[in-house]
């Protein structure tokens, strides 16, 4: 009898790239409920907006590339990318602009490397920085969140405020729109109020900014599920935790007046997403277990760093993209010691 | 499982393996049967090569009558190892054919036509390795033919030959048959414990090791509490029987010896460097049979298991038997059998017919099913997800040593102690891209040793070629030195006698024409003999005969080499 040659091991593979991602598309969908219940269906919209052209931009440079235009869609990274780059808009952000932006991250910061594995940068964090350096104005315009928030604004009245630009008659702006908590708590305390004097505002909840906090915790249960079904280690999300904690407890117990507590930084902005989400992307994060450690420490830092010294009042995008640049050389000083390299000096 | 590591009286400190992997075992298919005598075949096919080192040369030729234990080829050179004519018959063939081998390629086999009649032949007596002198116990045991039965198949008499100034203190036995699906071990110490007691007790007094440790794995219940019992009732005390974790690949001889012991071998070196050896416990009984009872390794245990077949079991069969007449022995094959892998799922090879022999390194015949190995399918970018990296045993970074080798950048695979892997497969198993990681790796150590050996014979090339560049210089000094002095002679006796030109005209001519033989010989001699090689004196045709002879030697030599490494030599590189 005669039979097929392959090559070892012959095994069934308990891994696939596309039930990665699509284990980490599921984790999302709490949190995006979440925010979408907190700041209205702009969210969705801006969802919708940037899997489409992010899907269309893979399909295409798959096509340029002489490549089954549907190869590639199917380990949904793409879909996971437009994900993450959604939810850090604000949501009645100019349909353009998240389309600018995703199709940005997809064409220019993925593929333009070599497509999935190759890319240096976060595809979506690139895409997002883009955007805010770009347009800034629109780029921090958020809404209020719905639970103090005076108006809220129907399905049809968000499409047309996203595509137009029209807002129903007798609304404002200025009315809608609010800044985000990170974004208060920075110009006030430039204005030299104390935080407690700060926290009085109905704006503010049990930790972070109100609605914020709570979008933070569905995201937190979604990262949990990560590390539950191991689609992620607990080194990367600990060490941003654990950098951004350090710094703000140090600061806070310096000077309470002028820093916010701790928690004030975990649950704002988009620190526990960045945590389990986006400093998690494997393929521009660091390898190495102690490297990772170390990753993921530098970027809780630098978030800290950022928001309470740098221009932005929000530090997720910038923090990661620094550390992007360094994973290689944090990768190459931090290899495991090879089993039996070594040892024979020590006794 | 608990009370069983309790019951040990050593309560010796396990060591967990960095990296390997909880995999399904799909051991109980095939050790719920009692180990069954392999019906005799037909034909044996008994490749030359069935250890690792240099092939035995054949001692019968076609034709030839033979019993079963006769010696039918010889070891060639230190590292190589006897074969013994597995039942009576009559050498039909010696020829080329498919062997057990991951390159697929054919092989030199003897082929024995067998008479059914498994007529012994003289086989030495039994000794008493208690008494009797080590050497002639290892003597017994290279005569017999035993080498590794755990996979690597080295000889054992060169494992069991303590080296001055090893000072070996501890001896390792394998019993943890790590590899999902093998039973052949397991049932080994099941069913015959006492004897590979006793062959661990001959190993350890020829190694005269204070220590012995056998490490088995807790998934072979049965086979630790026999193998408890037997030692009781030998009285062999102060072997130590250690229970280990089930996990994958605390079977591999540096896993093991870290597992039990905390140790490590150094990067490129063997136990012996650390005071240990490690053997299997089928060696073990090898080497009792060889010592105890005279008998050369013609028979093992093999596991023949998978879905593919219908009655999973291990079979004790003999060397050179074709893998079809086992797998009609345990039930033959089911519909479902889609694949035919010689040894285990992780480190396995396929076979693409099953009319290859087994060989003494041929552990396992697993007829699997589409289910059980499925095809991975193509393979995606590496997202660098680190999961091999995790699963690594030897704590080796298996995405950048992929990237490397993936561009041919050897010396920078290298660098990521390439030599290090042990192609467990850890890697390629759980990698979310199906990136077949190991197949790259096995490539790129073929190429760097074949780059090495091109280099080492460019090398002895260029050394040689400055030699003789320098003689032929030196010669041409002397020459024009003779010269000189012969003129200068001339001149003066010219000057004294002038006259007598014609006479050392002559002999100039002379010397000239036995400088221009001397030279020829001399080229000969450096195997470089000119083509034209008639009306050559006897002398230099037998100066010419000694430098062909040693060119071939040569040539032999590095064949053997390359030939040590035929997996090497033959593995493909992957496909993208
Ligand atoms: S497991 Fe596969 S995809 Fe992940 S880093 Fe290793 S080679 Fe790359
Ligand atoms: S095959 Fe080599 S690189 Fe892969 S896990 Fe095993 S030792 Fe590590």
């Amino acid at each position: 009898m005669q039979f097929p040659t392959l090559t070892s091991p012959h095994t069934e593979r308990p891994n696939q790239v596309d039930q990665t991602m699509l284990m980490v598309v599921l984790a999302l969908i709490p949190g995006a409920l979440a925010m979408i219940w907190y700041f209205g269906w702009g969210i969705l919209i801006n969802l919708v907006l940037a899997a489409i052209a992010a899907l269309l931009s893979e399909a295409m440079a798959q096509k340029l590339r002489g490549r089954p235009a549907f190869g590639t869609l199917r380990d949904l990274s793409a879909l996971v990318t437009a994900m993450l780059f959604a939810l850090a808009l604000p949501p009645l952000l100019p349909w353009w602009l998240t389309v600018l932006g995703a199709a940005f991250a997809i064409l220019v910061v993925k593929e333009m490397y070599g497509g999935i594995g190759y890319n240096p940068f976060n595809p979506a964090m690139a895409g997002y920085v883009l955007l805010l350096i770009s347009y800034p104005v629109p780029m921090t315009t958020w809404l209020a969140p719905s639970v103090i928030a005076e108006h809220s604004l129907s399905f049809g009245q968000t499409l047309t405020a996203i595509f137009t630009r029209a807002l129903p008659a007798g609304l404002s702006w200025d009315a809608l729109t609010s800044a985000t908590p990170l974004d208060s708590m920075r110009t006030q305390l430039d204005m030299n109020y104390t935080v407690t004097e700060i926290r009085e505002s109905p704006l503010w909840g049990a930790f972070g900014g109100r609605g914020w906090e709570w979008a933070g915790n569905w995201f937190l249960l979604g990262g949990l599920f990560l590390l539950w079904r191991r689609v992620i280690t607990w080194h990367i999300p600990a060490a941003v935790l654990g950098g951004l904690l350090a710094m703000a407890t140090v600061f806070f117990l310096v000077d309470p007046d002028t820093h916010p507590f701790p928690l004030f930084h975990i649950f704002s902005g988009g620190a526990i997403l960045c945590a389990f989400f986006i400093a998690t992307d494997p393929v521009t994060a660091s390898t190495t277990q102690k490297g990772q450690l170390i990753y993921g420490a530098l970027i809780g830092i630098f978030i800290y760093i950022i928001r309470s010294w740098g221009g932005y009042p929000e530090a997720v995008a910038f923090a990661v993209l620094l550390m992007n640049m360094a994973a290689p050389t944090i990768d190459h000083y931090t290899q495991p010691r090879v089993f039996g390299h070594g040892r024979l000096s020590d006794d | 499982m608990l009370n069983i590591a309790a019951t040990d009286a050593s309560a010796r400190k396990i060591h967990p393996l960095p990296g390997g992997l909880h995999l399904p075992d799909n051991k109980h298919q095939s050790s719920v049967r009692p180990i069954m005598q392999a019906a005799l075949p037909k034909r044996l096919i008994i490749p030359l090569r069935q250890h690792a080192g240099n092939p035995a040369e054949p001692l019968v030729k076609a034709g030839d009558p033979v019993l079963k234990g006769q010696k039918i080829a010889q070891g060639e050179g230190l590292i190589s190892a006897p074969l013994h004519a597995p039942s009576s018959g009559v050498v039909s063939a010696i020829q080329s054919l498919p062997a057990p081998h991951p390159s697929g390629l054919s092989e030199p086999c003897v082929v024995i036509e067998t008479d059914g009649e498994e007529r012994w032949a003289e086989l030495p007596a039994p000794m008493d390795y208690r008494q009797a002198n080590p050497a002639a116990i290892l003597e017994r045991v290279r005569a017999a033919g035993v080498v590794g039965l755990g996979g690597a198949a080295f000889p054992a008499s060169v494992k069991l030959s303590p080296r001055p100034g090893d000072g070996l203190h501890t001896l390792i036995i394998n019993g943890a048959e790590c590899e999902p699906y093998i039973t052949c071990d397991d049932l080994l110490m099941r069913e015959r414990a006492a004897k590979v007691l006793a062959g661990i007790d001959i190993i350890r007094t020829l190694l005269q090791v204070e220590k012995t440790i056998i490490g088995i794995e807790d998934n072979k219940i049965e086979a630790i509490a026999a193998m408890r019992t037997a030692r009781d009732l030998a009285g062999y005390e102060a072997m130590e029987i250690v229970v280990i974790p089930t996990r994958y690949p605390s079977g591999g001889e540096k896993q093991l010896i870290y597992i039990l012991t905390g140790e490590e071998i150094p990067s490129g070196g063997i136990p012996a460097q650390i005071g240990m050896v490690c053997h299997n416990v089928g060696t073990a009984a090898a080497v009792a049979d060889a010592v105890l009872e005279g008998k050369p390794l013609i028979s093992r245990l093999i596991t023949i298991t998978g879905e593919g077949v219908a009655e999973p079991r291990n079979l004790e069969a003999l060397m050179g038997s074709p893998v079809a007449d086992l797998i009609a022995q345990a039930g033959g094959y089911t519909p479902k059998a889609n694949k035919l892998i010689l040894g285990g799922p992780m480190m396995g090879y396929t076979l693409f017919s099953d009319e290859i022999p087994i060989a003494k390194a041929t552990n396992c015949i697993l007829a699997a099913s589409t289910a059980e190995a499925p095809d991975p399918g193509p393979a995606l970018a590496c997202i660098r997800c680190g999961r091999c990296a995790e699963a690594c045993p030897m704590s080796l970074l298996p995405q950048q040593l992929y990237w490397h080798s993936r561009a041919k950048a050897l010396g920078k695979a290298c660098d990521y102690n390439l030599f290090d892997c042990i192609e467990c497969g850890c890697c390629s198993h759980v990698c979310p891209s199906h990136i077949p990681l190991v197949q790259y790796f096995r490539f790129a150590k073929s190429e760097h040793r074949r780059e090495e050996a091109e280099k080492r014979k460019a090398e002895l090339a260029k050394r040689r070629h400055d030699a003789r560049q320098e003689r032929l210089e030196r010669l041409e000094r002397e020459k024009k030195e003779a010269m000189r002095k012969k003129q200068e002679a001339m001149k003066a006796k010219k000057t004294a006698a002038g006259g007598d030109a014609g006479d050392a005209k002559q002999a100039a001519i002379a010397a000239a024409a036995k400088r221009a033989a001397a030279k020829k010989a001399e080229r000969a001699t450096q195997g470089e003999a000119p083509k034209n090689t008639q009306g050559l004196s006897a002398a230099q045709q037998r100066q010419i005969d000694e430098a062909e002879a040693r060119r071939a030697q040569a040539r032999k030599t590095a064949h053997s080499e390359d030939r040590a490494r035929p997996a090497a030599a033959t593995e493909s590189p992957p496909q993208d």
